[in-house]
């Protein structure tokens, strides 16, 4: 029997989570999917997928391909628009008690800024600005390689946040940390990462990429030590809480992340395998803190 | 709550060149299936992540089992296929929307293609009335015996004319001049729009199974995609293959590739 006295909140910019496990946007829809295998009240947030200003329609298909211990998707952010949104979606995770962090994609500073300026007055609890979404072309990866960029963007979009800022940063740069200088330095409150790696794959018979888009984001356990080392390298150059994600899968992945410093962890690809990963990332943190008698996470966050 | 089973494999045959059919003991899944529904196969491990999403060829509700034909095209299914009876896979389904039977149709024409056919099998076993069934292959055909046991009539086209008639599908249905009052189809892309055009063109009702690469199979990750009109070929909305199909009216699909 497990005592639950172990203390599992913890808190991002001024809102406190139940325990630490989020979910990566653009794995979990707005929850009503998975909601079928897994208690959505059992979540600290769900991070629901980018959201922009009007309807978008993504790439064409195929937007999946897999790869050893992982995958590539092009999918290239279609979703209803924020409207449809704060309509549809909003209502229905308000049924369930845990937070609600909406990723927010544009194609322009005053795309992303219209779209967090309506969610200011929206019942949400944190934003996620997407600046890194390696599908849409002149898109947010532009933003979220080019350090000029993703200050600028972040900057403005402060402006109209009434929740909580969080940047999404990309992983496809030579220097992470000069990026989550730049948008802690335009007011993020917090930062998350990684963004999927940019990839490709080929089919030999066809001699032909894939993807319909060519390339596209990779993600999965196997991206892990890349995730887990940018985690590292950003929990030393900035103050503001992390979201650590990237391949995590169980609690000992999420554990890992947390040792790396960060603040709670993304469940992503994972979902894919197993509907159920949420929940075992959960419980896999709470037995790694019964055995080692850790009270708060705060007692090993970031002491690698 | 939903979840993924581990159903216990009954049989694991070679049924033709790289094709296996497998019967699991899985009855909440054969409880609720209907035709055209698909399930999730799971990989061992996590070097093959995503996965597999192969549709039901036959559902016995009575003995709570369900039947898959597969076809081996990569790694995935070549895992699936070294199992054996005794064993277990991860299951999950049944998935998706099958098939929308009219019962007041009384003439029914089936059109499946190659790895396409095994759904049509429910299918068949479920429609009333005249059930006339065309089945293109490249060379050798699958499942022409179970069809029959159903009351089928069936009509075989192979490419290099090994069996039945030599040809494509679309050309032994105009030879045959076949009337019927709706179509049901299942296969490769291209045959399905050439068929598509031919319904059209006879104002024939058809409904398609399309197929797409998934990743999560539920609707959760928008991968699996198809192009569905809103009002015309211009004005049209990406829809799920996974979870708002994989059935479609043959008039809503924009065919353009």
């Amino acid at each position: 029997m497990i005592k639950e006295k172990h203390n599992l909140k913890v808190n991002i910019a001024g809102v406190e989570l139940k325990n630490p496990v989020t979910t990566a946007s653009g794995t979990f829809g707005s929850g009503r999917e998975y909601g079928e295998f897994v208690d959505l009240n059992q979540l600290g947030a769900v991070t629901v997928k980018g959201v922009s200003s009007t309807p978008w329609k993504g790439n064409p298909a195929p937007r999946i391909a897999e790869t050893y211990g992982g995958m590539l998707n092009s999918v290239g952010l279609q979703n209803p628009g924020v409207e449809e949104f704060i309509k549809n979606d909003i209502p229905f995770l308000r049924q369930y008690d845990t937070k609600i962090i909406v990723n927010v994609a544009g194609k322009s500073v005053s795309e992303y800024c219209e779209v967090v300026e309506r969610l200011s007055h929206a019942d949400i609890d944190l934003i996620e600005l997407n600046i890194s979404c390696p599908n849409v072309k002149e898109g947010g990866v532009t933003f979220g390689t080019d350090v000029k960029m993703a200050h600028k963007v972040t900057k403005e979009v402060k402006r109209y946040a009434k929740q909580p800022l969080i940047v999404k940063l990309s992983p496809n740069v030579t220097d992470i940390t000069e990026i989550a200088r730049a948008v802690v330095d335009g007011g993020a409150d917090g930062i998350s990462l990684i963004n999927t790696l940019l990839g490709m794959a080929i089919d030999i018979h066809k001699r032909k990429p894939i993807l319909a888009n060519t390339v596209g984001g990779f993600s999965g356990p196997a991206v892990k030590p890349v995730a887990l080392r940018m985690v590292y390298q950003v929990a030393r150059a900035v103050s503001v809480p992390i979201i650590g994600m990237g391949g995590i899968s169980t609690g000992e992945d999420a554990i890992e992340f947390i040792l790396a410093g960060a603040t709670a962890v993304a469940v992503g690809t994972a979902n894919f395998r197993n509907p159920r990963a949420t929940i075992d990332v959960l419980e896999g943190i709470k037995e790694y803190m019964v055995r080692y008698g850790i009270q708060s996470l705060d007692e090993i966050r970031g002491m690698i | 709550m939903k979840e993924i089973k581990h159903a216990l494999i009954l049989d694991n045959q070679l049924i033709a060149d790289n094709i296996y059919k497998m019967t699991l003991e899985a009855d909440g899944i054969a409880r609720e299936a209907k035709a055209g529904q698909f399930v999730n196969l799971y990989c061992k491990g996590e070097a093959k992540l995503l996965p597999r999403p192969i549709s039901i060829c036959e559902i016995d509700k009575d003995r709570g089992r369900i039947t898959l034909v597969y076809g081996v095209v990569g790694q995935g299914t070549k895992e699936f296929s070294t199992l054996k009876a005794g064993e277990k896979i991860e299951v999950l389904g049944p998935l998706g929307n099958g098939f929308k039977i009219d019962e007041s149709k009384a003439k029914n024409i089936i059109v499946g293609g190659g790895i396409g056919t095994p759904p049509l099998v429910e299918l068949v076993k479920q429609l009333k009335g005249e059930k006339e069934v065309y089945l293109g292959f490249r060379s050798q055909s699958i499942l022409l015996e179970a069809f029959k046991v159903y009351g089928a009539n069936v009509h075989v086209a192979t490419e290099d004319g090994s069996e039945g008639f030599k040809g494509n599908v679309l050309e032994l249905l105009k030879k045959n001049n076949a009337k019927g009052e709706i179509i049901y189809s299942c296969g490769p892309k291209p045959m399905l729009k050439a068929i598509a055009a031919w319904a059209k063109e006879n104002e024939i009702a058809m409904q398609v199974s399309l197929e797409e690469r998934m990743a999560c199979g539920i609707g959760a990750c928008v991968g699996c995609v198809c192009k569905i009109k809103e009002k015309d070929e211009l004005d049209w909305q990406h829809k799920k293959v996974c979870k708002d199909g994989p059935v479609f009216w043959s008039d809503e699909v924009v065919w353009d590739d």
